[in-house]
């Protein structure tokens, strides 16, 4: 089995890598981009069977650092 | 007085920081990032600068989870002395032993260059070879040094006397100007510029001798 973590900065802290992305877009001359934030994902091949707490647990120990980012995942 | 740097693979002020130590009397071991146990009877730890595991998934963030760091939150917990300078500040907070997280600079910039420090407090084993307010210029050089907390953190920081050092001209987008940060007990430091490269007269400036020479003073009497 297959999980995809998405790891996102939280809303309310700054994203200069996305404002920078944000700039370059504006400058291609693509208008009306209002925001823009760029996280990652992470993808784990798993034993069957590993629960999403298993998963939750990687996410809050390791994968994500919950003071500044938030995640969400995909088991598949 | 002895004390232990941590070497990670990616450290790369180990030897520097082990200098300045040194020659501010500690007797210092270096230990390597895989070995589980410090040596005992130990009165500092010191998490040195440099990109530990390439800065792979988050600065920090795998060396945070290191066999040492078990042994390094063991000895902070049992109130034992750590410091951390830049890679080593990212490395406390991803260990949660210090509050808040270090992003990427507001400019997005690595920046190299030496930058005057305010002190904000002599309340610390660390700091108080200087007086409150004083300007100190140390260098900095690092890409994720920006210090964030929740309102709430920065605030109680500020409300506790936490904070060791401050920016005068800040270079990152810091919350508050905040350069450096100490734990409730006072005695986990953790800061992004770097004393140990200006401990030396053939550095180019030693703004950073008095926190070591200071510091080994201090220690002996804590």
């Amino acid at each position: 089995m297959k999980a995809r973590v998405h790891v996102m900065l939280k809303d309310g802290v700054l994203d200069p890598q996305g404002e920078a992305v944000r700039h370059a877009l504006g400058s291609l001359g693509f208008d009306g981009v209002g925001g823009v934030r760029q996280g990652k994902v992470i993808e784990l091949d798993l034993d069957e069977g590993t629960t999403e707490e298993t998963v939750r647990e990687m996410c809050d120990k390791l994968l994500a650092n919950t003071v500044i980012e938030r995640y969400d995942i995909e088991l598949a | 007085m002895r004390a232990a740097v941590i070497v990670f693979p990616g450290s790369n002020c180990d030897r520097d920081m082990a200098t300045a130590l040194t020659a501010a009397g500690l007797d210092v071991t270096m230990v390597w990032h895989k070995d589980t146990e410090l040596p005992a009877g130990l009165d500092l730890v010191a998490l040195p600068g440099g990109f530990s595991f390439g800065d792979y998934l988050r600065c920090g963030a795998i060396a945070a989870n290191s066999p040492i760091c078990r042994s390094v939150k063991a000895h902070a917990e049992r109130g034992g002395f750590v410091l951390g300078v830049c890679n080593g500040f990212q490395i406390l907070a991803e260990t949660g032993l210090l509050p808040g997280a270090l992003l990427r600079n507001a400019g997005l910039k690595y920046i190299c260059r030496t930058t005057p420090l305010k002190v904000a407090t002599e309340n610390s084993v660390y700091t108080s070879a200087y007086t409150k307010g004083a300007l100190i210029n140390i260098p900095i050089a690092h890409h994720d040094g920006n210090y964030t907390a929740d309102p709430e953190t920065v605030a109680r920081l500020q409300d506790e006397d936490r904070v060791a050092f401050t920016y005068a001209e800040n270079p990152n987008g810091s919350a508050q100007d905040i350069a450096g940060v100490l734990s409730a007990n006072r005695r986990v430091l953790g800061m992004m510029p770097h004393p140990e490269r200006a401990a030396d007269a053939r550095h180019g400036g030693t703004d950073g001798a008095p926190f070591f020479a200071h510091l080994t003073q201090a220690l002996a009497s804590a």
